[in-house]
């Protein structure tokens, strides 16, 4: 345990750190719910005008629609800013120099960086949508808990792994913001990116036919699709397995990617700042 | 020099400034327009799949999107300054300085930047509705252009009156409160689709509470020439884009309520 534990303290930190900012998570909360709500309407009326051409139940897509409102700050749309700050000023020179390893020290920090906004939110989200709305009589559109006992097993692995990959996706960001000194630009093609091809924007089994067999395969798809899916045991069995081996197996191919990229990007990096 | 006068001469020097950095300008617009043309996606994967929703295909769908999305976009281009207000105005106490000046607060804030890169959003808005002319029955002449028109400049005066609504909250918060963010991403998002696909209440919330049907629905529904699904009397359609201006003059009549109890943080 000891070698891990200088990258347990920067997780720590940045979680703990994030953890104090309650207004902007209540904030953000808002802003799901409301979004989440426009979402599961959208879903409603085209069920309602056609529901036998649905890949999954309605029931199935609000829950779905709920976690992916709730996970929302773990999926891997912008690179961390704290890396592109430290890389314009110059503060990527102590990295460089901890007798640790950069990208794990970078990809711990990013990942409670990731998890600390998601908690809470996702938290307050359950408590919403999984205990008031059934309390209030809006059953119909709960959150519903994980369809059977095996779902809720498969989805602790499930949640782990996608944690683990939307931080490895994230740090191929990282690195190519500490390359070009600019986050903007990698946002601008990250975001749109991350939010069709995970199935945040809907899951993938509703994207026309021909496109179905690629999207599956994709990295991205571990992060959103695969997880839920396995939640409300859409996958089950053999084929929760090869999804959870899909996610394991991104990870490792872009921690690798990664890892290769990040050690030519410290080998080439100029120092900015004074 | 006359307050339009004033106005334009901000406009020009907040262009100018973009113009220095032509790359960059561009490559902001192209960002946003890659950002903002993935829901046309979503919206047609679903049309794909079911078919039809609410009486409404998909080329109907996206005249609704399409629309939205290019009010939506100038009001954006607009309206930086009420966006940044709390954060970059009363927080650190630039407001003040605003106030020296012998000229309206509103204006100053109005002129304070237009962003070229919110085109991006127009743009792939643009070619929506190329494609949604192509598939929907739509008679593109003087009298629904006139109408789209006419409802694009109620829209914008209502996403500009949230916009000052927000800034308003300021003087209390002294933060600028991305809730507002509901109202106007949200409120594209809302109206992306036809209006009378949604639950009554919120249909109830979106007419008279912030008029997003009236300027984005009801005027649709003449340029489609189609009744509306549900009951509102055909002469009233025209004349809804009104109801933005409306929302707009309560907006500033807020702001004014602000401005009278505005203190400096002194910073």
């Amino acid at each position: 345990m000891a070698p891990l534990r200088p990258y347990l303290a920067a997780f720590r930190a940045r979680f703990q750190l994030l953890l104090e900012y309650r207004v902007a998570a209540l904030a953000g909360f808002a802003t799901q719910l409301w979004w989440g709500g426009i979402r599961i309407m959208v879903f409603a009326a085209f069920y309602g005008a056609h529901a036998a051409a649905a890949p999954i139940s309605l029931a199935d897509a609000i829950t779905y629609v709920w976690l992916g409102q709730a996970l929302l700050a773990l999926q891997p749309w912008s690179a961390d800013p704290e890396i592109g700050h430290a890389v314009r000023t110059g503060g990527v020179g102590y990295d460089s120099l901890r007798p640790l390893d950069a990208y794990g020290f970078w990809y711990a920090r990013s990942l409670g960086w990731m998890l600390a906004r998601a908690l809470p939110r996702a938290v307050l989200m359950v408590l919403f949508a999984g205990f008031v709305l059934p309390l209030v009589g809006l059953g119909e559109w709960a959150w519903r808990p994980p369809s059977s006992l095996e779902a809720a097993l498969l989805f602790i692995p499930a949640f782990v792994l996608m944690a683990a990959l939307a931080a490895a996706v994230l740090m191929l960001a990282n690195i190519v913001v500490a390359a070009t000194l600019n986050e903007r630009g990698v946002n601008s093609i990250l975001t749109p990116v991350v939010i069709v091809f995970s199935g945040s924007m809907l899951p993938l089994n509703f994207y026309p036919k021909a496109w179905q067999s690629w999207l599956h395969l994709q990295p991205l798809a571990g992060i959103v699709d695969v997880p839920f899916r396995i939640y409300f045991a859409d996958l089950h069995g053999g084929a929760a397995l090869q999804g959870l081996a899909l996610q394991a197996g991104w990870t490792l191919v872009l921690v690798a990617i990664g890892r290769l990229a990040m050690a030519r990007m410290m080998r080439r990096l100029e120092m900015q700042g004074g | 020099m006359n307050a339009l006068a004033l106005y334009g001469r901000y406009v020009v020097a907040s262009l100018r400034a973009q113009a220095q950095y032509p790359t960059a300008t561009l490559m902001l617009i192209l960002g946003q327009c890659a950002a903002t043309s993935i829901e046309i996606l979503g919206v047609y994967a679903l049309f794909s799949r079911f078919g039809s929703v609410g009486g409404w295909k998909f080329g109907e769908a996206a005249l609704f999107y399409a629309l939205v999305n290019i009010t939506f976009s100038l009001a954006d281009l607009l309206t930086r300054g009420f966006e940044v207000f709390g954060t970059d105005f009363v927080r650190t106490g630039a407001f003040d300085r605003v106030l020296l000046r012998p000229r309206a607060a509103a204006l100053q804030l109005a002129g304070y930047e237009v962003r070229l890169s919110r085109l991006g959003r127009m743009m792939q808005a643009v070619a929506v509705l190329v494609i949604a002319t192509r598939l929907a029955p739509i008679h593109w002449d003087a009298a629904t252009v006139a109408m789209a028109l006419w409802a694009i400049t109620g829209g914008v005066a209502m996403f500009c009156g949230i916009l000052v609504l927000q800034a308003t909250m300021a003087f209390w918060t002294v933060e600028s409160l991305e809730v507002a963010n509901v109202l106007t991403y949200g409120g594209v998002q809302a109206a992306q689709y036809p209006l009378n696909i949604y639950a009554t209440w919120f249909r109830r919330l979106l007419t008279f509470g912030v008029p997003l049907a009236c300027v984005a629905y009801y005027p649709v529904l003449v340029i489609l020439n189609r009744p509306d699904p549900l009951g509102a009397p055909d002469w009233l359609l025209p004349f809804t884009p009104l109801a933005g201006f409306a929302f707009l003059t309560l907006s500033f009549l807020a702001w004014r309520a602000g401005m009278a109890r505005y203190a400096s943080t002194g910073s």
